[in-house]
């Protein structure tokens, strides 16, 4: 489905900071999978995600979506078929809009932004039974502007703008890290709702340990630019946390950390 | 009195299309248009040539719209495509239209309209009953005021209105929705400063004369206009910001009518236009608080 090969990317080249962060980085992500990507700062995380989705240039090898490489396409197309929630809630929602408004612009992805009314009344039913979902009183709040919602109320959102209409690959980036724990809880529970129900292909970066073990099929521990861990669902459910916690903190020492 | 308040709406309604262009921008979009500068005059040269040479008012008003819209799709190419900043490729398409709006006007810095016909004296104008026939300006500006404000509503409610909304206010919910996000602002910019030049085609027909100078200083009325309305209205929930804009325009124009009756002389016309604005500016920022100015 989705595969990254003879990944290169050096930051800040020619420079006396420059960092090889990945040389000859390789992976495949199968249809259907959900895969937990943990990893310490600077190991290369949120890069990947930023180089599938498009946010920043590749030095050389390639992308591929079911075998044709997406490298040439922008951010804005790849888009199509790629979902994105970050971990900043203001990013995946318009504040000076209403709760109906986004909807409305998150239902109509794929389609056409014409002259046609931009808010379609019959659609109104549906977006109401889809915030409903979020248990957080959303669908009674269809005229209040974005901006004045919470942090978690943005986030689940933002998630749920962006799982709208049918795509190719969910991509979480640290999602539930600027949220109380409380939140953050329910926002994972919701996201592992969403990817079920609509078997989304799921690339999901975190910090949270737990929720890696605990949800998704895959986990990947990456470290200065490799996948020094990668357990697929049979391994996974043998491993604990204290087991990953291990394998943490030796290469932190590694590090000298 | 009832002349000068007459007045006062009048130039008010008219530089109201050019508030809501500023608007486009300014408000929605977030970005500082200097175009608006070379625009405005350029629609009063347009106009000023047309009916000179003796074509349609009316049409002189289409045309003078879409070389507006031109020269918005040129600062929008400049920004999105060539990367420079906002506030530079306005600059550059403001300068160049200095001289491109003298070409227009034939070579003239200066063409008045002797004996051409004008929306205000010809056609629908004339037709008017008897008794309101003093009042004619008044009506066509409103008239004209009205239709620019409900179209702008009604496309600010449609689909291509909403990314517009969602380009100046989160630009990667646009690259989320799979749109291009330059294509959305240079969109903007285009029907901003095609409204823009449209407020300068009415305003030379009234007044009957092009100049060049009526240039510098549209940017500036245009945002008194704009930040006036919002903090007028800013808690009043049903009044729409396009409502508020024009309301801004005409107080402007009054504040600034008031300024001329106290005897200042036409030279000084740009510096009560400057202190004005930085008098509206400083009242809006002193109600903030503290608190983050977007002026």
């Amino acid at each position: 489905m989705l595969k990254l090969e003879h990944i290169c990317k050096t930051y800040n080249k020619g420079t006396v900071n420059e960092t090889t962060l990945f040389s000859d980085f390789n992976l495949q992500v199968k249809k259907g999978e959900f895969i937990s990507v943990i990893g310490s700062n600077g190991s290369g995380k949120t890069s990947i995600l930023n180089l599938i989705c498009g946010s920043i240039p590749l030095d050389s090898g390639d992308i591929k979506v079911r075998g044709e490489s997406i490298v040439k396409l922008k951010e804005y197309q790849r888009s199509k078929i790629i979902g994105r929630v970050f971990q900043d809630p203001a990013k995946g929602t318009c504040p000076s809009m209403n709760i109906l408004q986004n909807m409305a612009m998150a239902d109509n992805k794929g389609k056409a932004f014409n002259l046609t009314s931009g808010v379609n009344k019959k659609r109104i039913s549906y977006y109401k039974e889809q915030l409903s979902r979020l248990h957080l009183g959303l669908e009674d709040k269809l005229y209040v502007k974005v901006g004045a919602l919470s942090g978690g109320q943005r986030q689940a959102m933002a998630l749920l703008m962006s799982t709208m209409t049918p795509l190719d690959f969910l991509i979480l980036d640290e999602h539930t890290a600027a949220l109380d724990p409380k939140t953050s809880e329910i926002i994972m529970e919701l996201t592992n709702e969403i990817v079920q129900e609509k078997q989304l292909t799921t690339l999901m970066v975190t910090h949270n340990l737990r929720h890696a073990v605990e949800y998704g099929n895959r986990l990947i521990m990456m470290h200065q630019g490799k996948a020094i861990l990668d357990l697929d669902m049979q391994k996974k459910k043998e491993t604990k946390i204290e087991d990953i916690l291990g394998v943490f903190n030796e290469i932190s020492i590694e590090c000298g950390n | 009195m009832q002349d000068i308040l007459i007045g006062i709406l009048e130039q008010g309604f008219i530089y109201g299309i050019l508030a809501l262009g500023v608007y486009i921008t300014y408000r929605i979009l977030d970005f500082p248009d200097l175009s608006v500068d070379g625009t405005f005059p350029m629609g009063a040269a347009v106009a000023a040539v047309m009916i000179t040479v003796g074509l349609n008012p009316w049409l002189a008003l289409i045309v003078a719209f879409l070389a507006g819209a031109l020269a918005g799709l040129v600062t929008g190419l400049i920004h999105v495509k060539g990367h420079v900043r906002d506030l530079l490729s306005g600059i550059i398409t403001m300068t160049a239209l200095y001289s491109i709006n003298i070409h227009i006007a034939m070579g003239k810095a200066n063409l008045p309209i002797f004996n051409g016909e004008t929306i205000f004296n010809s056609g629908v104008a004339v037709m008017l009953p008897e008794p309101l026939q003093p009042y004619r300006t008044l009506i066509i500006t409103g008239v004209l005021i009205l239709l620019c404000k409900v179209a702008m509503d009604w496309y600010l409610n449609t689909k291509s209105g909403f990314l517009l909304y969602a380009a100046g206010d989160n630009q990667q919910v646009v690259t989320a929705l799979a749109k291009d996000q330059g294509k959305v602002k240079i969109l903007g910019l285009i029907l901003a400063n095609g409204l823009v030049s449209l407020s300068g085609a009415v305003l030379c027909q009234q007044q009957r004369f092009f100049d060049v100078s009526m240039g510098p200083g549209s940017i500036v009325l245009g945002l008194a206009a704009v930040i006036i309305g919002t903090n007028l209205f800013k808690h009043v929930g049903f009044v729409k910001g396009t409502t508020a804009a024009v309301i801004g325009a005409v107080i402007y124009k009054a504040c600034y009518a008031a300024a001329i009756s106290r005897g200042m002389p036409a030279m000084d016309m740009k510096l009560i236009t400057a202190i004005l604005f930085l008098v509206v500016l400083l009242l809006s920022n002193g109600k903030k608080k503290g608190g983050e100015s977007r002026a």
